[in-house]
């Protein structure tokens, strides 16, 4: 560990807040509709657009009529995915003259993208066509980041509301903020990126004569225009096998360090979005402050780790000062654990090293950080929506300490939003946890591990934390295109999403149609440090309670196999 | 129910089209006219031909070159349309053994005690174009008695190699692979393999 790797990483965990912060605004003001400096060129764009497409962008929808919206246009999305990867093979715009992926691949990758998680159970340079890879993954790209910032906008409606009915209209939420805020943004991080590196082409590849006389076919694809929206819409999925590891994606430390902020400024400007349109600015702070504490300390944690002796390194008398299998030598311990932490603390899954290969607390701290729900920051607006969830439970808990009904943002919490509250958070052990415990008794799951022992139930642990946590990295030894493996990674997927997604949702509707209340001497002051404490408790003591148990098995036990490890191997 | 349908398809429709068609086409327009070199891989020719790209790292055997790290990259290494890492878990004994080879084979070849940990791990692409740049000193006596020139000359060809970190903080200092055992090729030409 050096001075350096701790500023890179100080500097960019500050970097993502910072920016966060007016984005924020911005994206607020395009929730709420307010005059923006794009409206000159969008709003024609948009009254096109709505009325080809029969939307009326005015009519306030109940909870109800949102969720249905919501689950009517990503049906549709899943289905034409699903189409186009399986008819791939026939299809235009395919040089590299892939066939169809298999029926349970494209069911896998159809809800990976959907899902805004974007697991792959592909390799992407041996699998997918320029056509799919444009038409339908990277549309779904900014369609799923969409979907999950309008749940946010209508989050903020619902606390807002004074004995209201409706939370907003879907259709207006996801295109605005699709015109608005994640095309633009994409147009301009995507232009940096080839200027730093990122090839953006139609061919399929190059062929190279090495100076040792071996031939090379060198993988090529219109990567800058994806890259962009993979980490700014907190997707993850990459062009390439090994994601970001690839020196297509990641070029060199100034691609990386772009990336990397990337991959959460817009999860945190959708908490201060929530924040400015639920006119809660001071309790959204103490909820950033309570995800950017854990952050920190989690990235902190995997620099320490990777920093630390690897066994297979010290027996063979290497030096052994940074852990560098699955490594690139540009990016080296900080970029690496910075985005390590990054990526699983923002549902984003993408990756620069490979996550198999850190050592076992490094594992443990990237599966914790999914397991908790994905709310440091987490997804465009699910993050905020999970996080806004743990407050409730935080005050919840605090209301059973003093025997009062409790309160958030001026809302009376009751039994139906904490039923709900708890149903989005026990969904998550239940398909983390359940869907892992019968892959482990399973032979024909078995078969696609790599490594032995307790690493190898990692590997199982890891994906279906992934999946269920709409994360999408892996411990990617595991061969998950099977069966089995892609069949029910795509449940896990489902359940992760669209349950907690309609239970937040159901909050939204019950808080708007509760009055509006101003705060007493005896609420609960949700803005203080007392209640970052107090919600950070919550939110590890939840996650701890949960979990503890399965990673004590895995990464837990293989940590403390080390110090025998080690002294066999000195 | 008939009032989600059309929003659901037409939307779905014109999405498709300009977020899957308008966007990426538009990008890469953009980046053929304005960076028509990285846009199409930052390929770097020689004399016509293309040897490699300046971002993807190549395998290098024969003495008088800087070796590559080793790769788990296709079934031989680097190969450059099937990227991976070895998601070998820190403990697995495959893992070890590898290593334990690597550094076998790095000690007989070069007159190193304490081997970078680089020149035995894996990357995560498995194309990984550079190594660090003690790997690239540990190699300089190797490099020079199989060009017959003096040690000092080939050191500072490697470390006029040496990328630092960016704005001083950001990555790790490094030295890219292919760009330097092109830039030996060039300074001592006599060292250059024979032709196939």
């Amino acid at each position: 560990m050096n001075w350096q790797g701790w500023a890179e990483i100080a500097l960019t965990l500050a970097l993502a807040v910072g920016l966060g912060w007016p984005l924020g605004i911005y994206m607020s003001r395009v929730w709420n509709g307010d005059r923006t400096w794009l409206d000159p060129v969008l709003k024609p764009v948009e009254k096109v657009f709505y009325g080809a497409c029969g939307i009326h962008p005015n009519k306030n929808q109940g909870w109800l009529g949102y969720a249905a919206a919501l689950l009517a246009f990503n049906a549709v999305g899943f289905a034409l995915v699903y189409a186009v990867l399986r008819l791939q093979g026939v299809l235009p715009l395919n040089p590299q003259g892939f066939g169809p992926l298999s029926e349970h691949l494209a069911f896998n990758t159809a809800v990976s993208f959907v899902t805004n998680t974007n697991w792959q159970s592909y390799g992407g340079e041996t699998t997918v066509s320029t056509l799919s890879q444009m038409l339908v993954l990277t549309v779904q790209n900014f369609l799923s980041a969409a979907t999950g910032a309008a749940v946010a906008a209508a989050l903020a409606r619902g606390f807002i509301a004074n004995r209201g009915e409706g939370i907003g209209n879907f259709w207006a939420d996801v295109t605005r903020t699709t015109l608005w805020v994640l095309l633009p943004l994409s147009i301009l991080v995507a232009v940096v990126f080839v200027a730093l590196g990122v090839p953006q082409t139609l061919s399929a590849s190059v062929m190279a004569t090495t100076l040792e006389g071996g031939e090379q076919k060198i993988s090529l694809f219109a990567t800058a225009s994806q890259l962009a929206i993979k980490q700014l819409g907190i997707n993850g999925g990459g062009i390439f096998n090994v994601n970001s590891a690839h020196p297509f994606e990641g070029p060199n430390p100034a691609a990386n360090f772009i990336a990397c902020v990337s991959i959460n400024v817009l999860g945190w400007a959708a908490f201060f979005a929530f924040g400015r349109s639920a006119l809660a600015r001071k309790d959204v702070r103490a909820l950033v402050a309570a995800a950017a504490i854990i952050l920190s300390a989690g990235a902190a944690a995997i620099y320490w780790t990777e920093t630390q002796p690897a066994p297979a390194l010290v027996a063979a008398g290497v030096d052994a000062s940074v852990n560098m299998e699955g490594k690139e030598v540009r990016f080296g311990a900080p970029s690496s654990a910075v985005w390590a932490a990054v990526t699983t603390g923002a549902s984003n899954g993408s990756v620069n090293s490979m996550h198999a290969s850190y050592m076992p607390l490094g594992g443990a701290v990237q599966m914790f950080f999914m397991q908790l729900g994905e709310i440091l920051p987490g997804g465009i607006g699910t993050g905020l929506a999970s996080m806004v969830v743990m407050a409730i439970l935080a005050v919840f808990v605090a209301g059973l300490m003093v025997g009062r009904t409790p309160e958030f943002m001026g809302k009376k919490i009751e039994a139906r939003e904490v039923k709900l509250a708890m149903l989005v958070v026990l969904v998550l052990p239940l398909s983390m946890l359940g869907f892992s415990a019968i892959a482990a008794a399973l032979p024909e799951a078995l078969k696609g591990l790599l490594n032995p022992g307790p690493h190898g139930l990692s590997e199982i642990l890891y994906a279906y934390t992934s999946a269920t946590a709409n994360n999408g990295s892996a411990f990617a030894g595991l061969t998950a295109n099977a069966p089995w493996w892609d069949t029910t990674l795509g449940f896990a997927m489902l359940l992760g999403r669209f349950p907690g997604i309609v239970a937040v949702l159901a909050i939204a509707g019950a808080l708007a149609a509760k009055p509006k209340l101003a705060p007493t001497a005896g609420t609960l002051p949700t803005d203080s440090g007392q209640f970052v404490g107090l919600l950070i408790g919550v939110i590890l003591i939840l996650g701890g309670l949960q979990f503890f148990p399965a990673l004590a098995l895995g990464p837990i036990v293989e940590h403390f196999q080390l110090p025998a490890a080690l002294a066999a191997a000195r | 129910m008939l009032a989600l349908v059309r929003p659901a398809l037409a939307s779905m429709g014109l999405f498709t089209v300009l977020l899957g068609l308008a966007y990426p086409l538009a990008i890469t327009g953009v980046a053929q006219g304005a960076f028509p070199h990285q846009a199409n891989g930052s390929v770097i020719r020689v004399g016509g031909k293309v040897v490699g790209s300046e971002l993807i790292g190549q395998s290098f055997a024969q003495p008088q070159y800087l070796h590559s790290r080793p790769s788990a990259a296709g079934s031989n290494g680097y190969d450059a349309s099937a990227s991976s890492g070895s998601n070998l878990g820190p403990l697995n004994a495959d893992l070890a053994k590898r290593i334990g080879e690597g550094a076998a084979a790095i000690r007989q070849e070069d007159d190193v005690t304490v081997v970078p940990a680089d020149a035995v791990t894996t990357s995560g692409s498995g194309l990984d174009p550079h190594i660090s740049p003690e790997n690239a000193k540990m190699q300089v006596a190797r490099i020079a008695a199989a060009r017959r020139v003096s040690a000092a000359q080939v050191k500072a060809v490697v470390d006029r190699h040496v990328e630092d970190r960016t704005l001083g903080i950001l990555g790790q200092p490094r030295v890219n692979v292919l760009e330097t055992n092109l830039a030996l090729d060039a300074a001592f030409p006599k060292g250059r393999p024979p032709a196939r």
